[in-house]
């Protein structure tokens, strides 16, 4: 009864509450410069009845799958390289470091130069903006192991395959689900400025669109359904995280 | 190999220095002398820091002396080797594997064939009483049966030698007076020599043929005392008692020597 209280109806009273006040609020303003919510939903309507939503949300879904796959694909193994091996990983660290404060969107004049107008530097962008954070938290994962269960895995007599296949990535493996998590983050944000900057299609193509016919509604409806896609991709990795975190037997 | 050592375990002028953080060497263990018998029970007793970790790490393998020799059965020992099982105070299990698949770790690691391995797993932990637990995971389970868990993990590859270092030290004393006495059944039912730490006098009196009392600064041992006492030991008997007094009166000596070096610095 109280869960389901502070779960689902005191979030919801907040929501109802914050949309009430916007609404009250928006009334004092012409809407093209603050629409209502009202207005949003009706842009919303608007865009879904004549397909231009539903294109764009699919094209946004795939770039960010696309470029999210790529990074998980490239992080995790390099991850795994170099949390194992020291040496390789202090060669390597200075140039990581110097890279990865540089902003994905400022590499954007270079990605068009490189692939043109079109997928490509958008892709690109969320790329690099899941790519960090899937490699530094694999690194660190595996640097985490506990030495025991190093020891244990010699002890007994375990060869360096076995012990990196059946130790060394499993201890690492929630490690790991945190990096995926944060990507998943990071690479979503990135999507719409990547899309805002050179793309002529996706969400971030759509809320750019509407500002230059001054459709403030359409603009705001674009960064309404960025966050929900955004909240409901987070739910759906949640969800598979607590059922891998089940079967590697750690409480969830 | 036709004669047999002496000794399984035969240590000789054995020391162990560190090199410190800031560059000074630390001598852990000086110039230490031990023989440890096949079959034999032994206990490491001794105040924290007097180098008991480290003496049972260079047996196990996983240091090396500075200088001096550790055989195993006549052997140096220059690596950890499956047949020398280290048992650990925290245990060491693999949270992501059940009970079962965590006592079978040590078997895949030797290559034994899936329905062999599953038939020793299955005996090592009926062996700890854990026949009722195996498909649980580690974090379901209290730490007496984790420690349980780890033990049958090193029985189920039938390890000649069984080094433990305080693996009761983590448990509340009604689990570990259980397990000291489960320990000692399973001692006398497979015969391994065991290398047992602990920092506790009663566990070493009831558990160990010999118990072996170092002293810091540097490591050494103090002295070793037999305990002629026949197995299981009454612990309210009046024979062990007077062993205890023998024991703690050594043992307050090794603290007064610690201490007088102390306050000389
Ligand atoms: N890896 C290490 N590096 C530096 N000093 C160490 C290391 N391991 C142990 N020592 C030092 O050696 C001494 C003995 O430690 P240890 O064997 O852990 O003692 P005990 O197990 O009896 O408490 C301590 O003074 C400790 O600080
Ligand atoms: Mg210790």
């Amino acid at each position: 009864m109280r869960s389901w209280l502070e779960n689902y109806l005191v979030p919801l009273l907040t929501v109802a509450a914050f949309v009430l006040i916007w609404q009250v609020a928006a009334r004092r303003y012409p809407p093209e410069q603050f629409p209502a919510p009202s207005d949003v939903v009706l842009a919303i309507k608007e865009l879904s009845d004549n397909g231009v939503l539903w294109t764009n949300i699919g094209i946004s879904l795939a770039r960010f799958a696309a470029a999210y796959l790529m990074a998980v694909v490239a992080g995790i193994p390099l991850g795994l390289f170099l949390g194992r091996f020291t040496r390789c990983h202090r060669a390597i660290d200075p140039l990581i470091q110097v890279l990865r404060p540089i902003s994905p969107i400022a590499w954007f004049p270079l990605a068009v130069l490189w692939f043109g107008i079109g997928n490509a530097p958008a892709v690109f962008i969320i790329f690099l903006a899941s790519f960090y954070p899937v490699l530094l938290t694999t690194i660190s994962s595996v640097r985490g192991v506990p030495p025991v269960y190093l020891k244990v895995s010699t002890n007994f007599g375990a060869g360096a395959f076995l012990t990196f296949v059946r130790v060394i990535v499993p201890a690492a493996f929630p490690g790991i689900m945190v990096g995926l998590h944060i990507a998943v983050g990071t690479g979503w944000i990135h999507l719409v400025a990547g899309e805002m900057l050179g793309a002529q299609s996706g969400l971030g193509f759509m809320i750019v669109d509407a500002r230059n016919f001054l459709r403030t509604d359409q603009v705001m409806a674009g960064m309404l359904l960025v966050g929900l896609l955004g909240l409901a991709i987070y739910k759906a990795m949640k969800t598979f995280e607590k059922a891998i975190g089940r079967r590697w037997g750690v409480a969830a | 190999m036709s004669e047999t050592p002496v000794s399984k375990i035969q240590l000789r002028n054995v020391e162990k220095r560190f090199r410190s953080a800031r560059g000074d060497q630390q001598i852990a263990l000086s110039r230490l002398d031990l023989d440890i018998k096949a079959g034999e029970f032994v206990c490491l007793v001794g105040p924290s820091g007097c180098g008991k970790t480290t003496l049972i790490n260079l047996m196990a393998g996983f240091e090396k002396p500075t200088s001096g020799s550790v055989l195993i059965d006549g052997e140096p020992v220059t690596a950890p080797n499956p047949d020398h099982i280290m048992i650990f105070q925290d245990y060491g299990l693999y949270p992501w594997r059940t009970v079962l698949g965590n006592v079978l770790f040590g078997l895949q690691a030797r290559g034994v064939p899936a329905a062999q391995a599953r038939e020793k797993a299955l005996a090592a932990l009926e062996m700890v009483g854990l026949s009722q637990s195996i498909d649980k995971h580690p974090h379901e389970l209290s730490g007496g049966m984790k420690q349980r868990a780890s033990i049958a993990r090193a029985l189920a590859v039938e390890p000649s030698v069984l080094f433990m270092d305080e693996p009761f030290a983590a448990l509340d004393a009604f689990t570990r007076l259980h397990l000291q006495d489960e320990l000692l059944r399973i001692w006398t039912e497979t015969k391994p020599t065991v290398v047992f730490v602990t920092h506790d006098l009663d566990e070493a009196i009831a558990l160990g043929q010999r118990v072996v009392l170092m002293a810091p600064q540097p490591g050494r041992i103090q002295k070793i005392l037999e305990v002629k006492l026949p197995h299981p030991r009454e612990r309210t008997e009046q024979e062990f008692a007077t062993f205890r007094k023998r024991l703690f009166t050594e043992f307050h000596l090794v603290h007064q020597q610690a201490a007088a070096v102390e306050y000389q610095i």
